[in-house]
């Protein structure tokens, strides 16, 4: 049975999406349906004329001026031959889904996307969710979360050697940027918490680098008088962070990144918290340690559920640490400056100078310590991924000596 | 053997990727087919006439410019197929809302049109406002033409989006636009919620049709026009050309609906020198 609908405009304007309401009324109809349209604005018919073509549906135009518009004959063109994205994240994400929501039907015939990892198992972890969300409430604002008037150590070569570590972290957080910022993109969106964890994940290395960059005050204006002397970026330091830069695979960039060098990073930023000389500084450390121990549940937790899939994946890590190690074994490791410059803060007592021998040996040991909890922090985690107490001991002396 | 050639006007760029994507499908589906397009619609005409074209896809005008200059030689031409958006438009007379009343109170006033070959937004509602007693036509030092890309008959929309602007900005007192852009212009932001309003409608007309001459090849015609009837919105091959070219359905052409433009072509004499050149050459 053929079903009427009156759609009364009286009063509607049709330049104010009236055509609209029209749609709305056709959109449930059928063939011999018809809808029948009554209003008062002049440009009602030439509009609702216009509307009917692009439908694709009858329209004629009644004696007292009312217009009808019969159901379109394509209705549903868009939707035949779709494919619905599933809700729940698929074992493979088909290219044509495209950038489309889960949950979605995609219409047939569009493009296609090339993103390299498309699989679940390359890139899934369940963890996925309650990281993101965490990352997400613990966002801080570099404004207003770091004490930035607080006075600097008066001290000028403690200061300088806070300059130096600022600068090294600077070069390796932004490694830590690209890294993430690199496979966001070739992630298929259809795994849509990976894409939010990597983009939530760069823009906090944004944010350390903005805050690492304003501490050590290296874009700063500087006032009359000889400059100091730059910090050192140096061959081994960059070489070190190259290869994880140019790392092509997720997994192994993953494990290089967040599970040794991300890893190692959280130990040196406590480290900084702990004994860094002023509050700017200890600041800086602590909510950077915040986010770098999200940094590395994630990769930890990715790597967890891997390892678990497929076991040849272990193999390829530590193949991954012996080959970097090789390719990093001509370069000079951690550079002396830096290295020096963590005595220097860790060894630094308030009204003592800062190249007293007391002093010294104290930073020396903490710097010491600071490696062994490197190193044990390492093989616990090592050891989470399946590796055994020996292979995960082996692993993790060969990591490079530039900590990430 | 020579392939079933196609001519149309490049009025936009996206003409080259609509009949590149028909030239793909029709030679897919066993017809040899190519395409040659041209700058404006009397070359096009000239090009069907001369035998270098073996279907061509017409504005209203060229339709009508190619049917007097057949009439004239003795030979026939016939629109073979049209869109299903093809049928039945109208154009519409604008008005400040505050504007003229009725189409008397434009005597005297300056009325904005599209390119003054538009069959549109120029001939025909000029011809409504004509027969309804005003005495306008495209010439007329009250009729402000925006001559957008004359040749291509107004196929290019920016003509009817400046003839609106220039009422909105005072410049003119009327502007003549097709109907489906009525509504595009409002949802565009052109024209803002109440400031213009309809004065006058054309009864309905007919678009495009793609034309043949007598003489043309039956087997890849008829081969052509069951292709195009094939086509189906519902498939995502065909409807993204459908979508390209405007249109859910291609029909079987008629004629009917090209009455008042051939009405106004008369009254105004828009066809008639071209028409006699062609008709010289033979």
């Amino acid at each position: 049975m053929t079903r009427r609908r009156v759609v009364d405009l009286t009063g509607a304007r049709m330049d104010q999406g009236a055509a609209l309401i029209v749609r709305h009324a056709l959109a449930d109809m059928g063939p011999g349906d018809e809808v029948r349209v009554v209003g008062d604005d002049a440009s009602l018919v030439p509009t609702l004329r216009a509307l009917a073509r692009a439908l694709g549906a009858p329209f004629t135009v009644e004696a007292d001026g009312a217009c009808v518009l019969g159901a379109s004959t394509h209705p549903d063109g868009r939707r035949t031959g779709g494919m619905l994205v599933p809700t729940a994240p698929a074992d493979h994400a088909h290219p044509r889904w495209g950038l489309a929501a889960r949950g979605t039907l995609v219409e047939a015939g569009g493009p296609e996307f090339a993103f390299p990892l498309a699989e679940k198992r390359a890139v899934w972890t369940d963890e996925l969710a309650r990281l993101y969300a965490q990352a997400a409430a613990a966002q801080w604002d570099p404004a207003t979360a770091i004490p930035w008037a607080e006075p600097r150590c008066d001290d000028d070569a403690v200061e300088a050697a806070v300059v130096q570590v600022m600068a090294y972290l600077v070069e390796n957080e932004t490694a830590a940027l690209l890294v993430p910022a690199r496979f966001c993109a070739q992630v298929h969106p259809h795994f849509r918490e990976v894409l939010q964890l990597l983009a939530i994940q760069t823009a906090d290395e944004a944010r350390h680098i903005e805050v690492f960059t304003r501490r050590a005050g290296l874009e700063a204006p500087r006032g009359p008088g000889p400059a100091p002397m730059p910090p050192l970026s140096t061959v081994g330091g960059q070489t070190s962070l190259k290869s994880l830069v140019d790392e092509p695979d997720f997994a192994l960039a993953s494990f290089l990144l967040s599970v040794l060098g991300e890893g190692s990073f959280l130990s040196l930023l406590r480290f900084l918290d702990r004994y860094a000389p002023d509050a700017v500084t200890r600041a800086v450390a602590r909510l950077a340690a915040q986010d770098e121990a999200r940094h590395v549940a994630f990769g930890l937790a990715h790597l967890e559920r891997q390892t678990a899939l497929d076991p040849s994946l272990r193999p390829q890590l530590a193949a991954a640490v012996h080959a970097r190690h090789d390719a990093l074994a001509h370069t000079a490791g951690l550079n002396a400056e830096v290295f020096d410059a963590l005595v220097l803060i860790a060894g630094h007592q308030p009204n003592r100078p800062a190249w007293d021998p007391v002093g010294i040996a104290t930073g020396w040991n903490a710097v010491q310590e600071l490696i062994a909890e490197m190193d044990a922090g390492r093989q616990v985690r090592l050891r989470r991924l399946g590796f055994s107490g020996a292979e995960a001991a082996a692993l993790s002396a060969l990591h490079t000596r530039n900590f990430m | 053997m020579r392939p079933f050639i196609l001519g149309a006007v490049a009025y936009d760029p996206k003409v080259v990727t609509i009949w590149d994507g028909f030239k793909l499908y029709f030679e897919a589906n066993g017809l040899s087919f190519d395409y040659v397009l041209f700058h404006n619609y009397e070359r096009q005409v000239e090009a069907h006439f001369a035998g270098v074209i073996d279907v061509a896809w017409n504005s209203p005008l060229a339709w009508v410019q190619a049917q007097r200059i057949a009439t004239r030689l003795g030979r026939r031409a016939q629109a073979v197929a049209m869109r299903d958006t093809d049928q039945d438009l109208t154009s519409v007379v604008l008005v400040r809302t505050e504007g003229p009343a009725t189409i008397a109170d434009l005597t005297g006033r300056r009325i904005g049109v599209g390119a003054m070959d538009s069959p549109q937004a120029t001939l025909l509602p000029l011809l409504q406002l004509a027969e309804r007693g005003l005495d306008v036509h495209p010439d007329h030092p009250n009729v402000v033409r925006h001559d957008v890309l004359v040749g291509k008959h107004g196929d290019h929309i920016g003509g009817e989006r400046e003839a609106v602007r220039a009422l909105l900005h005072g410049d003119v007192d009327a502007a003549c636009i097709i109907d489906g852009n009525l509504a595009a212009f409002t949802q565009e932001g052109t024209v803002r919620a109440g400031a213009l309003r309809v004065l006058a409608t054309t009864p309905a007309y007919d678009h495009c049709n793609f034309t043949v001459l007598d003489g043309t090849a039956t087997r890849p015609l008829t081969r052509f026009l069951a292709l195009l009837h094939g086509m189906s919105w519902g498939e995502a091959d065909t409807r993204r050309l459908m979508d390209l070219e405007g249109l859910k359905a291609w029909r079987p052409g008629r004629t009917t609906g090209y009455s008042a433009l051939d009405r106004a072509c008369t009254r105004f004499g828009t066809a008639d020198a071209f028409v006699a050149q062609q008709v010289a050459r033979g």
